[in-house]
């Protein structure tokens, strides 16, 4: 773990799990539409750990082969928005956004092209509420898929030791009817967790009157 | 009249926002918390609540399977569900329940107008 001067006290982590959730929520309105069948959604996970650790906590759920749809935000915090999902369930996610009546090679055609907009749709999403809740404007990278494992997807930058830890957001998905599941994750380094702690501070006194915090926390 | 309303949400921070724009229509109200489905059904047995916001997305039993059980023991209940997950499927259930959309974030406006329905429904009841 980390110094203590860098975690989230209670109040913070439950205002970010709390964000997280309502952007969440909004992506899982855009997938339903997209996929036409629901999108069941777990609690978000806040937890500010080693990078190696995030990759982890993916890769030991997982033996398969992964994929994911990467978009990197910037603003005054940066980082990794990524939806995650086994390799083996990609075909069925394009199916399910593409239509039924579309030919297996027509399909195939068509996957990294689907499957970067449905990334790009959920993303966008979650990230744009978050930045407007927080009221402060996040360039969103064009989307890309990426293959591999755990630790492809959470290097944010070559310069950065492994020793260096990060706040790692998640949440699980399903598409109960298309047997479609994943995550949906997010990863910033330490200079944005020193950032995002001050606008979750500056959004909590927003939002509760900041002569109501003592009496809370 | 003062009514009981009962705020369901694991978030502390949402229930702290949900209870401030209670206060900003109804500021005699009281207010009651639960952090999840279970808490909230053991306050429904030891308090009279007139009317429950709840929070779809916690851990446990989510908001729509709350509100089902309450809708066994109190079929008239004003509820409310507060997500930011309008999913067709989520909204038809929470029809069928008689349960109304609240859209998260909440502010003031936007339950108000729950608010006053719940309050105007509670007043003409017997």
């Amino acid at each position: 773990m980390n110094g203590s001067e860098l975690a989230l006290d209670e109040m913070e982590r439950d205002a970010l799990a709390e964000l997280v959730n309502i952007g969440v929520s909004r992506a899982a309105t855009g997938l339903r539409a997209m996929v036409g069948e629901p999108v069941i959604l777990s609690v978000p996970s806040v937890e500010v750990v080693s990078r190696k650790a995030a990759a982890t906590l993916i890769q030991e759920r997982e033996s398969d082969q992964l994929i994911a749809v990467r978009q990197d935000f910037q603003g005054v915090f940066s980082g990794r928005a990524l939806l995650i999902f086994p390799q083996a369930n990609s075909m069925a996610l394009v199916r399910a956004v593409s239509g039924d009546e579309l030919s297996p090679e027509e399909l195939k055609a068509l996957e990294n092209e689907a499957l970067a907009e449905t990334g790009n749709v959920v993303l966008n999403s979650c990230l744009a509420t978050m930045a407007n809740m927080l009221q402060q404007p996040l360039g969103i990278s064009l989307p890309f898929v990426i293959r591999g494992d755990g630790p492809i997807f959470f290097e944010l930058n070559e310069s950065v030791t492994d020793a260096g830890v990060v706040l790692f957001l998640y949440i699980n998905f399903a598409i109960a009817g298309r047997n479609i599941r994943g995550y949906i994750a997010m990863l910033m380094d330490l200079p944005s967790l020193e950032a995002l702690k001050a606008l979750i501070g500056e959004f909590l006194a927003r939002v509760m009157g900041s002569d109501d915090l003592g009496q809370f926390t | 009249m003062t009514n009981t309303v009962l705020i369901v949400d694991d978030s502390k921070l949402a229930r702290i926002v949900t209870s401030k724009a209670v206060i900003a229509t109804y500021p005699s109200w009281k207010k009651i918390e639960a952090g999840n489905a279970d808490e909230a059904l053991a306050l429904l047995s030891q308090e009279k609540v007139d009317l429950a916001i709840i929070d779809f997305n916690m851990p446990g039993r989510n908001g729509l399977e709350l509100a089902e059980e309450i809708r066994k023991i109190n079929a008239t209940m004003p509820i409310a569900l507060a997500t930011a997950n309008f999913q067709d499927e989520i909204i038809a259930q929470a029809r069928t329940l008689e349960v109304s959309f609240i859209a998260k974030p909440i502010t003031p406006e936007g339950l108000g107008g729950f608010l006053t329905g719940a309050a105007l429904k509670l007043r003409s009841a017997p």
